[in-house]
């Protein structure tokens, strides 16, 4: 393993009603590092990441994060998803939730939001410091979406869009929020393998920047190709975790996937 | 183009509204005198008025669906001819000196009369452009939005009562008192899903109001308090047609502050979070948005221009009673809202232009006001969801370049 | 402790009233999760019908019989014709428009009836003809409980238990617990959605006007306006309950009904509405999902 984890997740469990949906679940992200979380539909791995991201309360269990710049350690259960955001973790959506009567500058500028501050009187008085961070705020998402290339579309709104450029839009929206850790689920859904080639080299882009990046996704060949990391989920339970190349091989991810039948889809 | 078969099912739809509506237009009784009368002139007008209107709403339809196909095809947007207007600076300054002037001068051109009128019509655009921020901009339905304004304009008549306080001396405090109202309510309610939030908003209202009408040691109960004095200037002495127009020139001058505050807030990093709440609150909060927040400051705001139109409203008219803030009050604002257009400023200026000044002026329309308000909500919904004006999104320049001059019409 | 089993027994007979309201907002709720405020005016359309039939045919000599019968009847047909006709005309066309614009349609539909009626007739209070008789038998306990209460408290009972049984057991039940369950799935194994929606609105509006034509009967008077706080009651008691929950609706109306009758008979009648609107906002702040109602979880 590389050097010390930015996100520890220990003994994560999640119920709904009598459905253990996440059961002790232990995971964790290092720096700079990409990991996935695969497994069969209705594995809990949407689930697990509205846990990390405050929008479920977990029933038990830790999760942990250790900012990479300060070293500051913090707890994430029970924050509120904004909060959570502004320590430094965002995420896309399985099915993609934009602001769609927004433009595409928009919604990568409402990222922006956490980590900007005028409000109502430097809004009225636009003072210098507001007119600053506003222009600051353009530049910068302008500049994120030169990154994963939607700059020509910037003054179209989101909804006009085609469904790769939406689900990379939802990276340049995550991306403004400037996180250390981003969480993806299903980035290359829906992508035809150009768009999902393209993919590829704006998540290594992305690492090399400097974020660790925790996906989850069903091409197998894009997971293979792109993770230091696996973590293989099935009814809630972790059942493998390591290397591409052993997870290739693991007894138990071949049954989960190919000897049993699939759980209700509800990821 | 009209069809047999659609004449055929108009047809259909206009005898059925001729039972329907048969025991309630046709039949009248006098239950004191034991009298029934049959009046079947308005089962005709029934009949016409539903077939014809029936007939419209498929032309529309039908056009609507020929203008969609269209517009796939080729994917630019032909914008109404007011937004075509508005969005050249050129046309759009010159038409704003020109209203400007317009509405200055209206009081030497007019009667006071009509100055005086003139002035509901301006107060109730300010209150559209408070309402709008709600539920325009932000999406959080308000029909409790009556309240805010009564907590403005009986702060003015209490605190004038017992403590002989000016004008605008209560001015800000009114408008503040609102605001804190507005905070109270919606610390807790906020967090409710939309249509619950309507309906707490709309029961606080009443509660509000009930409160009003009861209480007799605090509100002086449903005789409300009278000689509320008008507002001063500088202890000038003034008749009553002076105090009138002055009174005027005072809300056009609060109307240009609530354009400017409601405009610059609209465009900038809290109206932009306003609009993602609306669209999206999950996706708001993943994105670092404190919603709750937001949405308090914008339900706040809101209030804090209700309060301060309740000011004027109790200096204005000199008498303040529970009847002037019922329900129906705050769906007058609300269809100021819708119909112009939610979120945008030209529309709900044009919105409380048409719904004051036409009932006031066609007198026999009058009586059908409220009618015509409830219509209105339906069928603005169904036929233009976005309004007369809809809102249109700026686009943004980068590094000093424009980077596309085309504006996008807001659907 | 006779005024405290009259404030009960007048509690009840309130309660079971706005359970006949409440009844409609929570189905219609159940089913396509929309708050239908124009059903308190389905109400008032339903008890003016019901004035107006009962008026004529006791001006033209009917026997007073055959006027509840035929009265009752026109007010559940007219009341359901009105719901379905407002349905397709205000909702239907925006089932898959942003949660605000059916409500705003709604609340618009509310003030269009409102004011119609209000045209087409009178703003005047008008006396509602007596429609139930003092029966003998109730003449000991009249300072109780009056014939009226007990006839309401009957045919309240009678209609939830046909209610139960239609929801239960018959076809058109089934495909509205269905609907109510997953609108797709229903869709998807052949109900015709449409049709369940429409009757929803049907039997929900039919039981609104029996409340009306009772209610009317009991109090005496009727203007166009009574469908407002008559409706926000029968919500908030939908709320109570759990709306969506018909069993919610019941408890929640019968517990608002004890509330005011006790509340006004004890503390003060001037603030009656009060405490309907102050229970409605306290439940929604500490409670949302109600007594019986399940609590919602967000999918994202």
């Amino acid at each position: 393993m590389m050097n010390k984890s930015i996100l520890e997740v220990s003994g994560l469990t999640m119920d709904f009603g009598g459905i253990r949906a996440l059961d002790r679940l232990d995971l964790d992200v290092g720096p700079k590092e990409i990991v996935a979380l695969i497994g069969p539909n209705g594995a809990g791995k949407t689930t697990f990441f509205n846990c990390l991201t405050g929008i479920y309360l977990p029933s038990a269990g830790d999760i942990r994060l250790v900012s990479p710049q300060t070293g500051k350690q913090s707890r994430l259960n029970g924050l509120k998803p904004n909060k959570i955001t502004k320590k430094g973790v965002a995420r896309t959506f399985q099915n993609i939730r934009l602001f769609s009567q927004m433009t595409v500058l928009e919604n990568v500028m409402i990222g922006r939001h956490c980590r900007t501050s005028s409000l109502i009187l430097g809004a009225i008085l636009r003072t210098r410091r507001t007119r600053k961070e506003e222009q600051e705020t353009i530049d910068k998402s302008y500049d994120i979406l030169e990154k994963v290339g939607l700059s020509e579309q910037a003054n179209e709104f989101a909804s006009n869009l085609s469904y790769g450029a939406q689900r990379r839009l939802e990276i340049a929206r995550a991306l403004a929020t400037e996180p250390f850790l981003l969480l993806l689920d299903e980035p290359a859904a829906g992508m035809n393998p150009q768009e999902t080639a393209d993919l590829v080299t704006l998540i290594l882009q992305i690492r090399d920047e400097g974020h660790a990046i925790l996906l989850i996704e069903h091409d197998m060949k894009l997971v293979m190709s792109l993770s230091d990391r696996i973590f293989v989920m099935d009814y809630g339970k972790k059942i493998a975790q390591g290397a591409p190349a052993e997870i290739r091989v693991n007894r138990a991810v071949i049954k989960a996937y190919l000897g049993e039948d699939e759980g209700p889809d509800n990821a | 183009m009209i069809t047999v078969k659609e004449v055929k099912r108009s047809l259909l739809v206009s005898l059925w509204f001729v039972f329907l509506t048969f025991p309630l237009m046709v039949i009248k009784v006098n239950p004191y005198e034991r009298t029934v009368s049959w009046r079947w002139r308005n089962m005709v007008y029934v009949a016409i008025g539903t077939f014809v209107i029936t007939l419209l709403a498929k032309a529309w339809f039908a056009r609507k669906e020929k203008r969609m196909a269209r517009q796939q095809d080729s994917c630019h947007l032909r914008l109404p001819i007011i937004q075509r207007i508005l969005q050249k600076p050129g046309y759009r300054n010159s038409l704003a000196v020109f209203l400007l002037g317009a509405a200055l001068a209206f009081p030497h051109l007019f009667s006071t009369y009509q100055a005086n009128i003139m002035t509901t019509a301006l107060m109730y655009i300010v209150l559209g452009l408070g309402l709008n921020i709600v539920v325009g901009v932000a999406g959080l339905l308000d029909l409790g939005y009556v309240a805010f304004y009564a907590v403005g304009a009986y702060s003015y008549a209490l605190l004038n009562l017992h403590f002989d306080l000016g004008f605008w001396t209560v001015l800000p405090i009114g408008g503040l008192l609102a605001a804190l109202f507005g905070v109270l309510l919606g610390f807790p309610v906020l967090r409710l899903r939309g249509d619950y939030l309507a309906i707490v908003t709309l029961g606080f209202g009443e509660i509000i109001r009930l409160i009003l009408e009861n209480w007799n040691a605090f509100s002086k109960g449903p005789s409300g308090i009278s000689n509320i004095p008008r507002p001063g200037f500088f202890g000038l002495e003034m008749s009553l047609d002076q105090a009138m127009i002055y009174m005027y020139y005072l809300m056009i001058g609060l109307l240009l502050v609530t354009i400017f505050v409601v405009n610059r807030l609209q465009d900038s990093r809290l109206g932009r979070a306003w609009l993602a709440l609306r669209e999206d609150e999950i996706a708001c909060q993943a994105m670092g948005i404190d919603k709750t927040r937001t949405k308090l400051i914008a339900f706040s705001l809101g209030a804090f221009w209700a309060g301060l139109i309740g000011v004027i409203f109790a200096a204005k008219t000199t008498f303040v009673n529970p009847a002037s803030f019922t329900f129906m009050e705050s769906a007058i604002i609300l269809s100021i809202v819708v119909l112009g257009g939610m979120g945008s400023i030209v529309g709900v200026i044009l919105g409380a232009l048409i719904l004051v000044l036409l009932p006031e002026y066609l007198r026999a329309l009058s009586e059908y006001r409220m009618l015509a308000f409830g219509a209105i909500l339906v069928a603005m919904m169904i036929f233009k969801p976005e309004g007369l004006i809809a809102n249109v999104r700026r686009s943004y320049c980068y590094h000093g370049k424009k980077s596309n001059t085309a504006l996008k019409n807001d659907e | 402790m006779d005024y405290f089993i009259e404030l009960f027994c007048s509690g009840l007979t309130r309660g079971s009233i706005y359970a006949l309201i409440a009844l409609g907002y929570t189905m219609v709720y159940g089913i396509i999760g929309l708050i239908n405020f124009a059903h308190g005016e389905i109400y008032m359309i339903g008890a003016f019908t019901s004035f107006i039939v009962a008026t004529v045919l006791s001006i033209y000599g009917f026997p007073l019989a055959a006027i509840v019968v035929v009265a009752g009847v026109a007010a559940a047909i007219w009341s359901s014709a009105y719901g379905y006709t407002v349905e397709k005309i205000a909702y239907k066309p925006l089932r898959h428009a942003p949660r605000l614009a059916p409500l705003i349609s709604a609340i618009g539909m509310s003030i269009l009836l409102q004011n119609y009626v209000l045209l087409a007739q009178t703003s005047d209070f008008l006396p509602f003809p007596e429609l139930i008789p003092e029966f003998s038998f109730v003449e000991p306990i009249a300072h109780i409980i009056g014939s009226s209460d007990i006839v309401i408290l009957l045919t309240t009972t009678v209609v939830m238990l046909a209610l139960t049984f239609l929801i239960k057991f018959t076809r058109i039940g089934k495909a509205m617990r269905a609907t109510a369950q997953d609108r797709t799935m229903a869709l998807l194994v052949g109900i015709n959605v449409d049709r369940v929606i429409s009757a929803t609105f049907i039997i929900g509006s039919a039981l609104a006007a029996i409340g009306g034509l009772l209610i009317a009967s009991h109090i005496g008077q009727i203007n166009f306006a009574i469908g407002f706080i008559a409706g926000i009651k029968a919500f908030t008691a939908a709320v109570l309950g759990g709306i969506g929950s018909i069993p919610g609706a019941v408890l929640g109306s019968l517990i608002l009904g004890l509330t005011e009758s006790f509340a006004t008979g004890y503390i003060s009648s001037d603030y009656e509405d009060v405490f309907a609107f102050s229970l409605l906002v306290l439940i929604l702040i500490f409670k949302p999902s109600g007594l019986l109602g399940k609590a919602e979880t967000k999918k994202v």
